[in-house]
Order: C-alpha cells, then structure tokens, then sequence
C-alpha cells in the first residue's frame, strides 16, 4: 500500500515540477502580493476605515464639535471597543486604523498603519474647521505590529488556499473527466491510497512553495517569526490538510471542469474577504463573523497571525487549531465517502 | 480445468436501451476471444461489466471458476478504448507507475521489447503518436504480467500501418500463452487474431464459434463485385442476393459459374468484375442483415 502511495506521490511532484506555468504561478503569485503591498504602503487606497471607540458616555466638551463632525465622514466605520486594552490591542493588530476616546479627548493610533495616517489627517482635518482645540495624541504601549508583517501571514494562508483548492480539486476531475481515473480503478490501487497521495503531494508542494516564499520575504522584508517555527509547521499543516480535503469533497465525483471551477470559487472567494486577510470583520454583521468562523482559512490567518506577530504558542490558539482538526477531519471523511472513481452516469 | 472467463446470463441495461441481453460464453485458456460486432452493439458494455466498470443488472461473471476478487485484479491486464495518458510524465515513467502498482510484475524488458517502446521511452506522453499511444497503453494492460488481456478495440482510430503493427504485437502477446479478449469491429483484425468469435448484435450474441466454422456455416458460396454505373439492370437478373456498394453492386451466390453467365447476359462488364471467396463481414451480413459499420 505505502509503495503504491509512494508512487502516486512521486508522479504528482513531477507533474507539478514540470507544469512550468502552475509551478511559476504557485511561486510568484504571493510574491506579487507582498511586492504589491509593500509598493503601495504608504498609499492604501483602499475607501473604508475603522476608528474604535471607548468611554461612548461622555464627551469632553472641547473636542465635541470636532468629534461630530469626524464621525459623519461617511468612509469610516465606527466601532464600539470594551475598554482601552481591548482597543490598543485591535490597533497594533491593525484590526482598526484609529482608537478614540472622546470622554478623554485623546486618540491612539499605529505608527506603520498606512490607513491609520489617513484616518489621522481626517481627525485633525476634521477640528480644524470646527477651529476648536484638537485630541491629544496618545502614545501606545507596546510592541507594534507593521502593516506588512500583519499582512504576510494572511497572503501565506491565501496562497496556501488557492494551491490546495485548485491544484487538488481541479487535478482530480480532469484525471476522472479524461479517464486517467477509469484506467487507476482497475488496478490494485485503492481510493484511499490515491486521495492520500494526492493529500500528500500537495502539501509538499504547498510546504515547499510557502517554504520558498517565507524565505524570500524574510530575507528582502526582515520578516520574523516570533513564535516556535514547530507551533507554524503544525498550523500549516492543519490548514493546508483541511483545505485539501475541502477540494476533495468537491472533486469527488464531478468530472466538469466548469462546475469544479465554480465550485471552488464559490468556495475561495468568500474566504478570501471573510478570512480577515486583506483586512479586519471588526464590526461586520455578527452573522458574517458567525460564518467566517466555518472557514478554514479564518482560522489558518488567524492561527498564523498569532504565532508570527505575538509569538503565541500552541495553547493559546487552541480554538484554532481544534477547529482546524474537526474541519480536517469532517471534510476528508465527507470526500473519502463519496469518492467515485468514475463520471456519474 | 476451468475456463478462464465465464459469462452466464448477464443483461445490462440504460434508460431506453437494453446493453446486454442475456449473454453467456466461456473463453478457454490461452486463445484470443473476440467480441465482434457494430458500434452500439453492446461489446463495451459488455467488456466493462467483465472489467468491474459497471455493474450488471443480472447474471454472473466467473474467473477461473470463482467470482471474481483480488485475484482477478491481479491477473488482468487492461486497455480501454479510450483513455489519456498521465500528464507531464515520459513512457518510461508511465510504465513504470503502473507496473509499481502490482505486486506481481511484468518483466520491464519484455514489455519495452514485446510493444516495441525502445525508441519513444523518454518522450513525453504528449508527444507520441496514436499509434506509439496504443502501443503504450498495451504496455500499459501488461504490467502485471496479466494471465488474461483485456482489449477494447485497441486499433480503432488507427492508420493501416499502426493497426498492422498492433496487431503483429497482440499475436506475439498471445503466442507467450496469455489469454486474450479482444473487442473489435474491423472483420479483418478478428479474423487474423481471434481464435474463437463471439458476434453481437443488439445486445445478445447471434453466434459463437472459430472464424473458420463461422464462415463455413454461414458463408457459403462466393462474392461477385460488378463495377457498373446502372446496379438495377442487374438488381433482379442475378440469382443470390445483390447489395449497392460504391460504384457497383455486390452479389452473394451459390451458382458462382450462372451467375457470371447472367452478368454477361446482361451486357455486364466482366473486365471490371471480382470474385471473392466469404469473410467474416459477409457472416455478420447473413447473420444480421446489416454491415458492421452501419
């Protein structure tokens, strides 16, 4: 059994290896993303901000019309924190651009945070027609996180999802739609042993390419990791198995292309913009972050940011990581189950 | 001894069409068994209910006498009528893909010798003829070193040259004792490699037997081609039974020497006319009233 899976193992890498295009796109792909972003730090462009807000009570009254006027500017979002820790922590995790204290008349914000700038100049922007006395500025205690490193995890965790979804899910239906599958089914080979060596291949693949990136981004960025790099294997192996086999459910017995390709952006595009990695569910619709819990790559970003950013070890992202086994486990028991070796006739 | 393969009583059908009509034979070791028939006839259906493809609605399928297990997939050697090759990956590799899958394995120098791989070994798939693809897709069916060889018309698609080739590869495969089924709607091809014929039609098998008992119970006497541009002055004039072909007609008869009197009664060109004795297109013709490749 274990050669049989060896073998499979061995034809999927060189296929990968020798698909140049796939290989270079697997590659490049975060690349550009990282390139991108850090090109355009300075100048996000992107039209909606977070301010969050404590002690809501009261407002200090020589900041108030200031405050009024700030918080009808329509590209800001407003979001009501639990207390100042709270607060400061969703600032330096770049999960609000601005943190304001009305009672007090002071604001906090991140110093790398190009959205943060902006949301500053609107503040400021905002007193100076009120021609009142502006905030204070706060100063926030503790270690910031930079734009770019809050953002690295997340592009990993995309790219990892875009390899397994497509590079698996795509893989097995074209086998089964050009009959490569039909010729497997009439050998000794099991339909265990194939979906393990596909599982497997592709997280080699997976390892290998983020292994590339991670590399390449911590030498011309200074990237660093700031927890155990056991605690991030673990956690990319969890998220990369769980989304493997998520591609597997749908590659389970379709031989279209077209619906395999529907299928998995129904699936990718959702958790790219719910899995907070381009940006914050802070104050989305509880139903959305509900949902976005269901989400492997939610969990994966989250469980990566953790680590990478704060250092945190394994306890501490428990929740991440059980939901990531559960998933892992519900999804390849599910595609495992309806496998069919051949088109549905 | 029990046979190799036996098919009692199997019936398959599909929304609308019943495949496979209470078929049954059996196919003795060592001999090449061909399924002959036209498109649709029910072969395929035929071949993946035996393969484990598809399901029978009823029946039963032996191997050696038991049902068929483990053992069978490990001692049949399989090629479809249609299928790509993996990806990405050269002869050599693909071969030897397969070959790893079994436990008992096909000596890699015959295969490479016995389908004539030599030159193509480390070309990719992609870039190999249809002809090398068959070739390789054969080699393919031999991995296991299979005491049974299952071929669903594994030259269809081919050009003469290519399909001769084949078949020179199928009779030496059969020469090394293995048995073989071989499904095919070329009449030429099962009569220069199938020992035993099965012919289907319509879901069931109109008749079973060697091509030469097939022909002399069902093609007797001979056929006349006429090379004419007027085929209904002769249609009615000419003792057997006459078919339109292409630029002429056909006439099948038992009075060979009157009917090539009543051919030059009837100011037919002889200089432009052919005799020839049955062949196996001429048994299914009597047997079924239609040509294979209608």
């Amino acid at each position: 059994m274990l050669k049989r899976i060896i073998i499979l193992f061995i034809n999927r890498n060189r296929e990968f290896y020798r698909d140049r295009s796939g290989l270079g796109w697997n590659i490049l792909f975060p690349f550009f993303i990282i390139v991108g972003f850090s090109l355009i730090f300075s100048q996000d462009s992107r039209s909606e901000y977070k301010a969050g807000l404590i002690n809501t009570g009261s407002i200090k009254k020589e900041i108030s019309a200031q405050y009024e006027q700030f918080r009808e500017i329509k590209i800001i979002e407003f979001v009501e924190m639990d207390s100042l820790d709270s607060g400061l922590n969703r600032l330096l995790h770049h999960r609000i651009d601005i943190l304001i204290d009305p009672a007090l008349g002071k604001y906090w914000k991140s110093t790398t945070s190009p959205k943060g700038f902006i949301v500053e100049k609107l503040l400021i922007a905002s007193g100076k027609s009120s021609d009142r006395s502006s905030f204070l500025r706060g100063s926030v205690k503790g270690r910031e996180i930079p734009y770019i490193e809050w953002l690295f995890p997340g592009v990993l965790a995309m790219n990892m999802m875009f390899s397994a979804l497509f590079g698996v899910g795509y893989t097995v239906v074209r086998y089964r739609k050009n009959g490569v599958l039909k010729r497997f089914s009439v050998t000794l080979l099991s339909p265990f042993e194939f979906l393990t060596a596909q599982v497997l291949s592709r997280m080699f693949v997976i390892f290998l390419t983020t292994g590339i990136v991670y590399t390449a981004c911590a030498a011309i960025y200074g990237f660093e990791n700031r927890g155990s790099y056991a605690s991030l294997l673990l956690l990319f192996l969890l998220g990369s198995f769980s989304m493997i086999s998520l591609a597997l459910i749908i590659a389970s017995r379709s031989s279209s292309e077209e619906f395999a390709g529907g299928a998995l952006n129904l699936l990718s595009w959702p958790m790219m913009f719910l899995s907070e990695v381009w940006f914050s569910m802070e104050g989305a619709r509880p139903w959305v972050i509900t949902l976005s819990k269901f989400l492997p790559l939610t969990h994966l970003t989250a469980g990566v940011r953790k680590i990478m950013n704060d250092g945190a070890t394994l306890y501490e992202i428990k929740a991440h990581v059980i939901a990531l086994t559960v998933m892992s486990v519900l999804f390849m028991a599910t595609g495992s189950l309806l496998f069919r070796w051949q088109k549905e006739d | 001894m029990h046979p190799v393969l036996e098919v009692i009583d199997l019936k398959k059908s599909f929304p609308g069409v019943r495949a496979v009509d209470g078929i049954s034979f059996s196919i003795e070791p060592g001999i090449c068994f061909g399924l002959l028939g036209p498109n649709g006839a029910g072969k395929t259906t035929t071949i993946e209910i035996i393969e484990g493809i598809l399901k029978e609605d009823s029946g039963m399928i032996l191997y050696r006498g038991e049902k068929r297990g483990k053992r069978f997939r490990e001692e049949v050697g399989i090629q479809f009528q249609s299928t790509r090759l993996p990806e990405y990956l050269t002869v050599l590799e693909t071969l030897k893909t397969f070959r790893g899958l079994y436990p008992g394995k096909a000596d890699m120098d015959w295969i490479i010798d016995v389908c004539r791989l030599e030159e193509i070994l480390n070309r990719d798939n992609k870039k190999i003829s249809g002809g090398q693809k068959q070739r390789l897709l054969l080699a393919m069916a031999l991995a296991n070193n299979p005491e049974l060889i299952i071929l669903d018309e594994p030259t269809t698609g081919l050009d003469p040259q290519a399909r001769r080739h084949l078949w020179d590869i199928v009779t030496g495969i059969k020469n090394s004792g293995r048995t073989i089924i071989l499904t095919t709607h070329y009449m030429e091809e099962a009569e220069k490699l199938c020992d035993r014929i099965a012919i289907m039609d319509y879901g069931k098998i109109i008749d079973i037997d060697t091509p030469d008992s097939l022909l002399r119970r069902h093609g007797k006497g001979a056929t006349i081609y006429i090379r004419t541009e007027e085929p209904e002055k002769f249609m009615k004039a000419l003792p057997g039974r006459a078919y339109i072909v292409e630029n002429g007609i056909e006439v099948r008869t038992d009075s060979l020497n009157q009917c090539i009197q009543k051919i030059s009664t009837a100011g037919g060109d002889l200089s432009g006319m052919t005799v020839r004795t049955p062949n196996l297109e001429d048994v299914f013709l009597e047997l079924t009233g239609h040509t294979l490749r209608a």
